[in-house]
């Protein structure tokens, strides 16, 4: 949110927005990591979107970083100040760090002319040879030159970026003088060119803070949730589940596999379960269009496991390294027969702790699979964040006894959650079976079996008490914004610039989409007269669902976009203004 | 997870290991038999139904789990050793045996079997080959002769026949048998050697299919003793199966590839340990 | 491999019997009464459950009759190893000798072969499975009498046979009182119905 108006002069910024791009070889998404971690050090929030060209390696790529003195949950709508080592391929992302009159561009002349479309942005366009400055200085980067330069630009201590300069490079005696230097050359370039994107100092410090990006906070989320057993196969944007838990299972008694597939990586943490073994996997689109099967296996042979989807832009192959939320459907209607599934969505880079956490707790109390829809912007974000509250869940997977009398796995209770007997537990071997089955789970046709153990299953999903994590509400008035995942970040903020305009709306983000809290939902938009929805979709695949499950009251309107462009705060704030004024 | 309980001391017999579940097999189903050497392997090892889980995937044969006492996982077709590696992997303590069929095991599921030959887990993988789909009414599989004419292909599938036990040998099975389900006890003697055997076993059993193959009823006068011995050499063994006529029995390799088997529960840091690397 | 023509033409140099292997005969001969009667014990046991796993399979494809039949054999071989338990005044059964008992074939020679069974079979059929059965026993005490290592045992061996040579008698008795199958009795107008 750019808190101050456009050319207010040098009145401090509460947020700041930076890109730093460059091609092959340039180094910037490691400024832009270091531009963060001083940030973070110096008690600022922010958070860096990774984006890049198509290339493996040497292409361009772009650090997308934004600094608040607040916490953050999504970049803004425009960017206060880019700096480029070099223009190849810059105008590609045109659309991802869009500039205005109020920006500032900083640019090496000695590179060429700034793409046109800059050009025509009409962002003042600060000459700054990079490049030359890092030549002169023998031993340095020019990524060290756009560290300094971007960091003086806003204001950031010195002694913050050396701090973070000197971790980096401690092992490289060599390279630290010059590219400390190189730093200090960035900061008197950055004196000279001036402008206002200084930020405000930070606040006090109450929670202690983490750096963290939304696939780390997931997979801590599982340790944390119990997971003690991990199969899964690379894809992106969900490697960094995998590879963040693979040292961290080590270190606390478990185990990570790299299967052959995902049809193997889901069928394997389905075994493990069966074993009595928390068990998750992560993935994206194409994995999970591959585990729908075995997801309704885990259904009706009641197994409890997790699957968290980071959503990239689809179908097939899609986008595999921008976000969409486009696995909405697949992911509370996609498997065959009456198959009901827990599906529950985090709507912050640092929710996906938590929310992953649940999802655990949720799949091992009833016996059932749980899909996390997180997505590549939380997944791949790398933010600085308040640490996530502890969250202590109580529920555990109800076990069988040793030699427990009349043994039925599949028994008909109440709650519909019955004891499972896991192996090693004497006098209560049974066999799962994804066939239907009787109580005993002896593979049954029979259409009485089949209507109780439908009921079954579906009562266990249904009765359950799932509290108020199920959704974020907050505000009052007729206007209701209903979203999930990472829309939530830009509709707060479009909320509360809404309000600074006097209108006033409410915020329903739903942690828990399936199954639907249709009571819920009603007692949260009661006496709204017009719904919202947004979503990061091309189809409506939420409005779709909503309508489907829920009763949404007066006029309602949908607000979505798919992939790869994130909907920003700016058109949803006009969005519900517009709409409050006619 | 292993409810400890004192060590039962009654042996268990094979008779025990059978379920009180009637087969819905066709009469004359070569998989009964397979039932009686699992039974009997499982007793004569010394295992406890509880510490015994069997995996399977679709298919007639993957409906052995039911008629066994022991914990048993009837999973997606051809998706029984990832099941059961998970198994595995996430509990060294049990007894893993997988039960598939030729459609199960080399069609569908052929990727998981190169893999789980590689990947070398400690467990036995019995296929009951009857060189055709039984449970979906007689359609040839990758084991079928190409000349066997069926409604799904009529005249014969013209498609040579995939060679189970080689490809097992080049994917790194540490342990390659053929049996025969007329021969209950030789196989149980086989599933034996096959279980005790550390690594991912693997053990072909002939099972006639007599509704679908009835002419498979002769294989009891065409199996026999592998001429040969037990080899460890995998290249010695492969050039002798690929030019046997698939009727020789007998463990045919046997190797020392140690299993794979990640430290399972050797960790022992908390959670919260982990947050350092977070923390600013 | 090409079971197909290898199955329509068993293997010509490796008859049944060398399919035995490792597990021929007890060549050595059996030497004790002891030790022939825990081999007699074992096929009346083994048969008797044999007939009655017949009978589940074909009591679940509601082939009662049948069932009924094989029933009746287990409950006939059942009380034959008793008998064997009885005659030796043993309160348990008998060990296996060392290294499991040796057969001529897979199996102990009473035990029905599986896939004799077929759905729609009469009691003729399963008679004559009985039949094969019986003559299998008769011949394996025949050769064990052949084989013994000494007088006693020879004698009781000799005995058995006889016994079986009964058995034989009357199983083919019993089939001539049991009407012969129709030449169509196997067909059946609709197809299997196995679906997963
Ligand atoms: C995904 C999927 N595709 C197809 C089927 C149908 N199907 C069930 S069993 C089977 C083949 C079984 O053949 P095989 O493994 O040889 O076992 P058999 O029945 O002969 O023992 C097939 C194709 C299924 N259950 N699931
Ligand atoms: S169809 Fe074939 S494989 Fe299936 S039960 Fe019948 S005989 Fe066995």
């Amino acid at each position: 949110m750019t808190d101050v108006k456009k050319g207010a002069g040098a009145a401090a910024r509460t947020s700041v927005s930076v890109a730093v791009t460059g091609s092959g070889g340039a180094g910037v998404m490691t400024a832009g990591n270091m531009l963060l971690a001083a940030a973070a050090k110096a008690g600022w929030y922010g958070l860096m979107v990774r984006s890049s060209g198509p290339q493996i390696r040497g292409g361009e790529a772009a650090a997308l970083c934004r600094f608040a003195t607040h916490p953050l949950d999504c970049l803004d709508d425009r960017f206060d100040v880019l700096v480029a080592v070099d223009w190849e391929n810059l105008h590609r992302f045109a659309d991802e760090i869009p500039l205005d009159s109020a920006s500032l561009l900083v640019g090496d002349p000695a590179q060429g002319n700034p793409p046109e479309v800059y050009v025509k942005s009409a962002a003042r366009y600060a000459q700054l040879g990079i490049k030359g400055i890092a030549k002169a200085i023998s031993g340095s980067w020019p990524n060290m030159v756009v560290l300094g330069v971007a960091a003086g630009l806003i204001g950031l201590p010195k002694d913050a970026v050396r701090a973070v300069v000197e971790k980096t490079l401690k092992k490289s005696r060599d390279g630290l003088a010059p590219s400390l230097a190189a730093v200090e050359a960035g900061y008197e370039a950055a004196s000279r060119i001036g402008g206002d994107a200084k930020l405000a100092p930070p606040g006090p410090r109450s929670e202690p803070r983490w750096l963290i990006s939304g696939n780390q906070a997931a997979g801590y989320g599982a340790v944390r949730g119990g997971v003690r057993f991990v199969a899964g196969y690379p894809i992106t944007p969900a490697t960094e589940v995998l590879e963040w838990l693979a040292p961290a299972l080590a270190d606390v008694g478990g185990v990570l596999v790299q299967a052959e597939d995902e049809l193997a990586s889901i069928n394997m943490i389905i075994g493990a379960s069966f074993g009595g073994v928390p068990s998750l996997t992560a993935t994206s689109g194409p994995g999970l269009s591959l585990m729908i099967e075995a997801l309704g296996l885990a259904v009706a042979a009641e197994v409890p496991i997790v699957v968290v989807d980071v959503m990239r832009g689809g179908p097939s192959t899609g986008i595999p390294a921008k976000s969409e939320q486009s696995d909405v459907s697949i992911a509370v209607n996609g498997l065959h027969g009456d198959a009901p599934r827990i599906v529950v969505a985090p709507n912050s880079v640092s929710d996906c702790l938590v929310t992953t956490q649940w999802a655990v707790h949720l799949a091992e109390t009833l016996q059932s699979p749980a899909i996390v829809l997180s997505d590549q912007f939380f997944g791949q974000t790398r933010a600085v964040v308040d640490r996530p509250p502890d969250a202590t869940y109580a529920g555990r997977r109800l076990t069988a006894a040793p030699n427990a009398d009349a043994y039925k796995r599949y028994a008909v209770t109440e709650s519909g959650i019955s004891p499972m007997a896991i192996p090693g537990n004497p006098g209560t071997a049974y066999t799962a079976d994804g066939l239907e089955h009787t109580d005993r789970g002896i593979p049954s046709s029979g259409a009485r079996d089949h209507t109780i153990q439908l009921a079954k299953r579906e009562r266990k999903l249904l009765g359950h008490e799932y509290g108020d994590f199920w959704a974020d509400i907050e505000g009052e008035g007729d206007i209701a914004v209903v979203t999930f995942g990472s829309c939530t970040g830009p509709v707060r903020e479009a909320r509360s610039r809404a309000a600074a305009d006097g209108v006033q709306t409410r915020l329903v983000s739903m942690r828990l989409l399936a199954p639907a809290q249709a009571d819920r939902l009603a007692k949260a938009l009661a006496g709204v007269k017009r719904v919202l929805v947004v979503e990061q979709n091309h189809s409506g695949q939420f409005l779709k669902y909503l309508r489907s499950e829920f009763q949404l009251p007066g006029e309602v309107k949908s607000f979505r976009r798919p992939g790869p462009l994130p909907i920003r705060a700016d058109e949803l704030h006009h969005q519900l203004v517009d709409w409050s004024r006619a | 997870m292993t409810t400890a309980t004192a060590r039962p001391t009654v042996p268990i017999s094979a008779r025990d290991f059978k379920s009180d579940y009637n087969p819905i097999w066709c009469p004359g189903c070569g998989d009964y038999s397979v039932v009686l050497s699992f039974t009997r392997a499982f007793a004569s090892l010394g295992l406890r139904p509880e510490n015994t889980a069997v995996v399977s995937g679709i298919g007639c044969s993957s409906r052995i789990p039911a008629y066994l006492t022991s914990y048993g996982f009837h999973g997606v077709h051809g998706r029984s050793l990832a099941a059961a590696a998970g198994l595995k992997l996430a509990r060294p303590d049990l007894t893993v045996v997988v039960a598939s069929g030729d459609g199960d095991g080399y069609s569908i599921g052929g990727n998981h079997f190169m893999h789980a030959c590689r990947r070398n887990v400690d467990m036995t993988y019995v296929v009951m080959d009857n060189h055709v789909y039984g449970m979906t009414k007689g359609q040839p599989s990758p084991t079928t002769e190409p000349d066997w004419n069926s409604k799904l292909s009529p005249g014969g599938t013209g498609v040579r026949t995939f060679h189970p036990l080689v490809i097992a040998l080049a994917a790194g099975a540490n342990f390659v048998a053929r049996a025969f389900s007329g021969d209950p006890s030789g196989t149980a003697n086989v599933l034996v050697e096959a279980i005790k055997t550390p690594g991912f076993s693997f053990v072909e059993i002939l099972s006639p299919c007599v509704t679908f193959r009835p002419e498979q009823r002769e294989w009891k006068n065409a199996v026999r003793p592998a001429p040969v011995g037990t080899t460890n050499d995998p290249a010695r063994a492969a050039r002798y199966i690929m030019t046997d006529d698939g009727f020789n029995l007998g463990i045919l390799y046997r190797g020392e590839r140690a299993p794979y088997q990640p430290p399972m529960g050797r960790g022992n840091k908390q959670p919260a340990d982990l947050e350092k690397g977070f923390a600013i | 491999m090409n079971a197909k023509k290898a199955a329509a033409k068993p293997a010509r140099g490796h008859p049944r019997k060398a399919a035995a292997g490792a597990k021929s005969r007890p060549e050595a001969g059996i030497a004790s009464i002891d030790e022939l009667m825990a081999y007699a014990y074992a096929l009346e046991l083994e048969a008797a459950e044999r007939y009655a796993e017949f009978a589940d399979a074909m009591e679940a494809h509601n082939n009662r009759e049948v069932a009924e039949l094989f029933r009746k054999l287990a409950r006939i071989e059942n009380r034959h190893a008793e008998q064997v338990l009885e005659e030796m005044g043993w309160v348990s059964p008998p060990d296996a000798p060392h290294g499991g008992y040796k057969w001529e074939g897979f199996e102990a020679p009473e035990s029905g072969d599986v896939t004799e069974l077929h759905y729609l079979m009469q009691p003729y059929h399963a008679l004559q499975i009985a039949l094969h059965n019986e003559k299998r026993a008769h011949a394996f005490f025949g050769s064990l009498v052949k084989q013994a290592r000494n007088a006693k045992v020879r004698k009781a061996a000799q005995e058995m046979e006889q016994e079986e040579a009964e058995h034989v008698r009357l199983i083919e008795e019993w089939i001539k009182r049991t009407p012969k199958p129709d030449a169509d009795w196997a067909i059946d107008p609709d197809p299997p119905v196995l679906a997963d």
